[in-house]
């Protein structure tokens, strides 16, 4: 090829990449395909082999999810006709609607434990960043290797000290508990990336803000942590993530006021047979909050994942 | 504007003595260079009357007032660093805009807009005013770095090498503008650089500092034509000052062991012979490099010279400056 380039790829090069990266997306996508499809699904569609790839749409998962039903005799339903679309989706089933079901409330323990947890940690992160990168610190390569040795064996091993202590504390199922936990994991991860990102930072802006009249926490307000954000941004990601995956933890210590949603989600297949229309609608809505947050940030991410090194 | 005042300050970095015992008046008006290589302590003395960093020892006097042990937001003084001095996030008005907007200032809106106008108008940047400041070239850069410090009316403006990033030409052109501008205002400047152009068409005093010690300040004249030492004298000058053992010449005096020599204590045509190693035509000027007694001689000599290597020419020194075994001068 006679305009070969190290640089400019060519059309073939990119037509057999762009092939391999759609072939990729497939395969990692097929699985939140089917969730995303089984939520539409009836229980009988569900289960059906082969999979049906086309089927008639229905909310019966995501009425199951956030209600709870009786069945009911014919005379009762007769008597009681339906007043709305997913009264309708019920009484066809022959039952009626009791009551709201508990998605609702864990969706948004979730959503407090998981932004909360994310928030602490990015907050303290960047404060304990910012000292450990700027500041003389006693003992500074043994403290941030001490905060990283936290990470270095799967927290779950600690799982039964940190019930009892639960107990004791009485942190068991509160919020400010599993806040406070999800906190701990993820502050030495926090801490480590910011570091990296706010080390990036040449001190010599918040020299000339000192010289333009700033105080240090004005010059690290107005200075550093604008210049942070892409290292705030990802590290809030990476923690979001955690938190609000987290399973093991929720099982063992939330039952009731402060469950998230992971662990109960997989309750809901007991109720009333295998209902995996409504785990799926379930899994489905859990997988937005995440997607949200990572889109709005998304713009930070990109650079953020190559860890500053972009930059210069 | 203040007077600065410098009495007995030294800074020490571990082990590393930065700066040592230096004192320097920098009256109202001054443009002071303080001149030396790398690690002689510029930019030291620099950061200590910022009050970026704190003297060890000694005192840092603005306007009367000691403010050794002062933030550099109380001392109001505006400084312009050698790179990394606009904030990246902010436009360059932003830029302009943020000491006037400091807590200490608290500018109204109105004013700063003037203000800026007026200094973007000197400095040519009118035009780039809303761009983000890593759009702009490295002069641009600088200027507005110069112009964050001009906004204001500080005490003393320090500048740190701030044409040193930049291309010979447009390094020229600033170094006009700003002792234009310094002349205008009447501002108080310290100025680092290890730049000899820029210290002699500059400064009103320089300053040379050698290891920390600050070992001769004078005019820009002064220094060239009268240095202490033999290290003051290799300071300024180009072609370097040439340096020989002092008896190949007669009539050294007592004590001197060295012969320093400018291109202006050569005399061509008399005295000993020389072999020419090679001539430098450079436009301007016509380097002639000389080799006499096994000693190395640089000087200038006619732009049109038709010297060839292995010539010979007699050279002898025609007042030239004598130091003796530890650099000092002899007079």
């Amino acid at each position: 090829m006679t305009n070969w380039s190290l640089i400019e790829p060519s059309n073939t090069q990119k037509f057999v990449a762009g092939t391999l990266v759609a072939i990729y997306a497939l395969v990692t996508l097929l699985p939140i395909l089917w969730i995303l499809s089984t939520g539409f699904k009836t229980p009988t569609d569900s289960i059906a082999y082969p999979p049906k790839l086309i089927f008639e749409p229905t909310f019966e998962g995501y009425v199951n999810l956030f209600t709870t039903q009786t069945r009911q005799t014919e005379e009762y339903l007769a008597n009681n006709p339906p007043n709305n679309w997913y009264e309708q989706i019920v009484h066809d089933k022959g039952m009626v609607i009791a009551g709201p079901s508990r998605f609702g409330e864990r969706f948004l323990n979730s959503v407090i434990i998981g932004f909360g947890s994310t928030f602490l940690s990015v907050f303290l992160g960047t404060l304990a960043a910012y000292a450990f990168s700027r500041y003389k610190v006693p003992l500074k390569d043994d403290l941030l290797f001490f905060i990283l040795s936290t990470r270095m064996m799967p927290p779950i091993a600690v799982a039964i000290p940190i019930f009892l202590m639960f107990r004791t504390l009485g942190l068991s199922d509160t919020h400010a508990g599993m806040i406070l936990l999800y906190t701990a994991v993820n502050l030495s991860l926090a801490v480590w990336l910011l570091k990296g990102f706010i080390d990036e930072i040449p001190i010599e802006y918040e020299e000339a803000a000192l010289i333009d009249g700033y105080t240090r926490f004005q010059a690290f307000i107005k200075v550093v942590l604008p210049q942070a954000m892409t290292g705030i941004a990802s590290t809030a990601i990476f923690c979001l993530i955690f938190a609000w995956n987290e399973y093991a933890f929720a099982v063992l210590l939330t039952s009731g006021t402060a469950q998230t949603a992971p662990p109960f989600i997989p309750t809901i297949i007991g109720v009333g047979g295998q209902d995996w229309p409504a785990v799926a609608a379930g899994a489905t809505l859990f997988l937005v909050p995440v997607m949200v947050f990572t889109i709005l940030l998304r713009r930070h991410l990109l650079r953020g994942i190559t860890f500053g090194a972009v930059r210069k | 504007m203040a007077e600065v005042e410098l009495r007995n300050i030294s800074k020490s970095f571990g082990r590393i003595d930065a700066v040592k015992d230096v004192s320097l008046t920098i009256s109202d008006g001054d443009f002071i260079v303080l001149l030396g290589p790398t690690g002689a302590g510029k930019t030291t003395t620099l950061r200590l009357v910022s009050g970026l960093e704190h003297p060890d020892g000694g005192t840092v006097f603005i306007d009367g007032h000691d403010v050794s042990k002062t933030t550099p937001a109380m001392r109001n003084v505006a400084m312009v660093f050698q790179q990394y001095s606009l904030y990246p996030h902010m436009t360059v008005y932003e830029n302009l805009a943020f000491p006037l907007r400091s807590p200490l200032l608290k500018t109204p809106e109105n004013q700063i807009k003037e203000k800026i106008s007026e200094i973007a108008e000197v400095l040519q940047i009118s035009h780039k005013l809303n761009n983000r400041t890593t759009e702009l070239s490295g002069g641009e850069m600088q200027r507005v770095s110069i112009g964050r410090a001009l906004v204001r009316n500080p005490s003393i403006y320090l500048m740190d090498e701030p044409l040193s990033s930049l291309d010979a030409k447009l390094r020229a052109d600033l170094r006009v503008e700003l002792k234009h501008i310094q002349a205008d205002l009447g501002a108080t400047l310290l100025y680092v650089t290890h730049d000899q152009i820029e210290a002699m068409t500059m400064a009103s005093k320089i300053g040379v500092l050698e290891a920390g010690r600050l070992v001769q300040v004078g005019s820009p004249r002064d220094i060239y034509e009268d240095p202490v030492s033999l290290y003051v004298s290799g300071r300024l000058g180009l072609p370097r000052i040439n340096t020989i053992p002092a008896n190949i010449f007669p009539g050294a005096p007592i004590g001197a062991t060295t012969l320093g020599l400018r291109s202006e204590h050569i005399e061509l045509g008399a005295g000993l012979p020389a072999n020419v190693i090679r001539l430098e035509h450079l436009g301007d000027q016509t380097q002639l490099h000389l080799e006499i007694e096994g000693h190395k001689i640089i000087t200038l000599t006619d732009v049109h010279s038709q010297l060839q290597p292995d010539d010979i020419v007699h050279i002898q020194p025609k007042d030239p400056l004598y130091f003796d075994p530890s650099g000092n001068r002899v007079r």
